[in-house]
């Protein structure tokens, strides 16, 4: 109790507050009654960085007394599947979040990333990539957010041996999943007041595949008057993001584009550290490290315990605002940009050199 | 001198086996022997596609460039037809089909594909009937050129016939579609045994093969395996692998980090055009694509431009980079290293440059500015 006063103390002096930086009190959310009441999320660690940034999110969530409960699940890489007293528990609670997965290169071993993705039918993968105010990148005004189909195209692990030497793989597009995501983003964009929707295709090749998704989207548009549609090739999209990404605001594609689009624009942003994300079906939902470079993270960061946390602690903020808890979720977004403004705690993807647990006490602390 | 000029025909006559091969010590004498005959006596052929819209006027940029530096090429004009020729089912005629198989290598500018039915888009033709099977994209900041990155110095190598770009794809019942995405042994090897070469002979340390082999496990998996048969020949070479969307990550935040990029198909186009934007845009990009045979078509990526066609208003960076690729390839060295330095002097300096630089020259001073710092 001392040491939080003192910190406040010490932080106070720092920045006077002033009517327009503190924390924006809501006086709109009035829960029904019974909404406190705790619900439980299946926590799964994953492999490599994995256990260290959820850790991270369950020491916050404790020190905000959030009502979350956790139940963890042990899953590793390397399973052959995913266990199905996980699948049980994430149908239960509806909510699961977890760390990076390592899918093996080669291993014969199918993702388990998709593997929960399919069995669950969690058909939308969102990232919010954005500028944090105080962490200095090459491009700045960026605020985009990638909506990418996750179940089925290139990704449908449909593949075979013609002939050795010749491997087929099947890349699948339905229309029933295309207009599924189309409405998703759509409905995304007229929630939260977004002007503009990119879909990203290669329809000029693909004409049949990327065709088909086009016309879905097309189709979905026609009902949301008040959201611009436009259509980018996926080439000519990703210059743009590294030329002008101030252009782009709700993208939506198929499953591999929107992988890599997803990457690059968090790359641009800030990198995969810091962006938050999650992954939404019609009843469950699973939120993670948004954009899926270095989920996992190297031994080195392992060991030395310098895996940033940040991207998981903004994507478990989205997941308090899923389960309904706004006021949770906006202070522990407050806290963990107002570390990232500071400066002082950043691990070494955004330029400092601390370790996981040092910037989760700054959180800890900036938290009212 | 029979004896030197014997050689010399031989030398331009196994040319094609020279470009491909590895670098022979003992030919090597031979070759710098032939070259002083080349430049004296026999000029090589070239074929030029000036193109549509701004094509012509920086096609004319890159024939002036060239004659002022003294270079041997001689050049056969084609240009794309009003109909569509049967032999070959596009608007490129038989006979510049031809003339690229025999002269083994050409300058491509940009090609309005015509809006229609019925006929093959002229990328697809060349891409086909000359089996080009590598595109080769280098990428490095201008110096003077400024853009958000400074330091990136890499070179994209795509495999270009097959991959998800087969083009077979069928409807399997109403509103399911399937996409066939074809990895043969054949190819990947084809393509990565170029990319070593190009490596090898361009002095560059490190080749990483860009995949998603952890969730296309058979079709990317047979790529890597083809790539690591490679590397293994090249011993000094450090070789890696790095799943695609990593590589995005990476690229977009420190782009020094890679140094040569072989790719199948699709992310070999979309990380060769991310790494165009990195460094300025399609304007500034060279490629060129590596056939079977030694066959090597240099092209300009960007677009015809028609609306600032015939007004000397053009950009004529890119063709002549990918002239100075196609010179390289030739191994004109010396030549190619003039003018490359000249033109990057040029935009260097400042004082001329077009407009989508952020100049205002026109493309005739731009190019006199050139020869200038020959």
């Amino acid at each position: 109790m001392a040491r939080r006063s003192v910190s406040i103390f010490n932080r106070l002096l720092a920045n006077p507050p002033s009517p327009f930086t503190s924390l924006s009190r809501s006086i709109t959310y009035m829960p029904r009654p019974g909404d406190g009441a705790p619900r439980t999320v299946t926590l799964i660690p994953g492999d490599g960085i994995g256990p260290l940034v959820t850790g991270a999110v369950e020491q916050v969530m404790e020190a905000m007394h959030a009502p979350v409960h956790f139940e963890r699940y042990e899953v590793l890489g390397n399973m052959r599947k995913v266990p199905e007293e996980v699948i049980e528990s994430v149908k239960r609670n509806k909510v699961c979040l977890k760390g990076g997965l390592a899918t093996p290169v080669g291993g014969g071993v199918s993702s388990l990333n998709m593997q929960l993705r399919k069995e669950l039918d969690i058909f939308a993968s969102l990232v919010n990539c954005i500028n944090v105010p105080g962490l200095v990148t090459r491009h700045e005004n960026v605020d985009i957010v990638v909506i990418r189909e996750n179940t089925e195209g290139e990704y449908s692990g449909l593949e075979h041996e013609v002939v050795p030497g010749v491997v087929e793989s099947l890349k699948v597009i339905t229309k029933f999943c295309s207009e599924r995501i189309a409405r998703y983003a759509f409905e995304y964009a007229y929630l939260n007041n977004r002007k503009k929707v990119t879909a990203v295709h290669k329809a000029n090749i693909m004409k049949l595949a990327d065709g088909l998704f086009l016309e879905s989207c097309r189709d979905v548009a026609k009902h949301y008057s008040g959201i611009t549609y436009n259509e980018i090739i996926v080439d000519n999209c990703c210059m743009q993001l590294v030329a002008k990404p101030e252009q782009f605001d709700v993208m939506v594609t198929p499953n591999l584009y929107g992988n890599l689009i997803a990457n690059t624009a968090a790359g641009i942003a800030g990198g995969t550290g810091v962006m938050p994300g999650g992954n939404v079906g019609a009843e469950h939902a699973i939120f993670e490290q948004g954009a899926s470079a270095g989920n996992v993270g190297n031994d080195k960061m392992v060991e030395q315990k310098k895996a940033n946390p940040v991207a998981l602690l903004l994507s478990s903020a989205m997941m308090l605002r899923h389960l309904r808890f706004p006021t949770f979720a906006d202070r522990l977004e407050t806290a963990v940009k107002q570390v990232i403004k500071e400066g002082k705690y950043r691990t070494k993807d955004l330029g400092g050199d601390c370790t996981t647990q040092e910037v989760v006490d700054a959180v800890i602390a900036a938290l009212e | 001198m029979t004896m030197a000029a014997n050689l010399a025909r031989r030398l331009i006559g196994n040319r094609s086996t020279q470009i491909l091969g590895a670098v022979n010590s003992s030919s090597g004498a031979a070759t710098s022997v032939a070259r002083a005959f080349c430049s004296s006596t026999t000029p090589i052929t070239a074929t030029l596609f000036p193109g549509d819209g701004i094509g012509p006027e920086i096609a004319e940029s890159v024939k002036k460039v060239f004659t002022t530096a003294g270079v041997p090429i001689e050049w056969e004009e084609h240009y794309v037809g009003t109909e569509i020729d049967p032999r070959t089912q596009s608007f490129l005629t038989w006979e510049s089909l031809e003339s690229v198989r025999r002269n083994k290598v050409g300058l491509k500018g940009p090609m309005a594909t015509p809006i229609g039915k019925g006929h093959r888009s002229l990328n697809l033709t060349l891409r086909k009937e000359l089996n080009l099977y590598a595109n080769v994209r280098p990428c490095y900041s201008l110096p003077g050129y400024k853009t958000r990155y400074d330091d990136v110095d890499l070179i994209t190598i795509r495999e270009n016939t097959e991959g998800e770009y087969s083009g077979l794809e069928h409807q399997v019942v109403r509103g399911v579609v399937e996409s066939l995405k074809i990895i043969t042994r054949q190819a990947s090897l084809r393509v990565a045994e170029y990319a070593f070469l190009y490596a090898k002979t361009h002095g560059r340390e490190r080749v990483s093969a860009i995949h998603k082999a952890n969730i296309m496990q058979k079709t990317d998996g047979l790529f890597l395996k083809c790539c690591r048969e490679v590397a293994e020949k090249y011993p000094e070479i450090t070789y890696e692998e790095v799943v695609i969307d990593n590589c995005c990550m990476m690229l977009v935040k420190n782009p020094a980090l890679f140094d040569v990029l072989v790719m199948p198909n699709l992310y070999g186009d979309i990380i060769s055009d991310l790494c165009a934007g990195l460094v300025g845009g399609l304007g500034l990009t060279p490629s060129c694509n590596i056939g079977e045979d030694g066959v090597a078509l240099a092209e300009a990526v960007h677009g015809s431009a028609p609306d600032i066609a015939g007004k000397n208003l053009a950009n004529p960076t890119a063709l002549l980079l990918s002239g100075v690729m196609m010179l390289r390839h030739l191994k004109f060295n010396e030549q190619a290293e003039q003018i490359h330095s000249a033109i990057i002097n040029t935009i260097a300096e400042g004082k001329y440059r077009t407009a989508d630089l952020g100049g205002s020259s026109t493309t005739t001073e731009f190019t006199k500015a050139i020869c200038d710092h020959l």
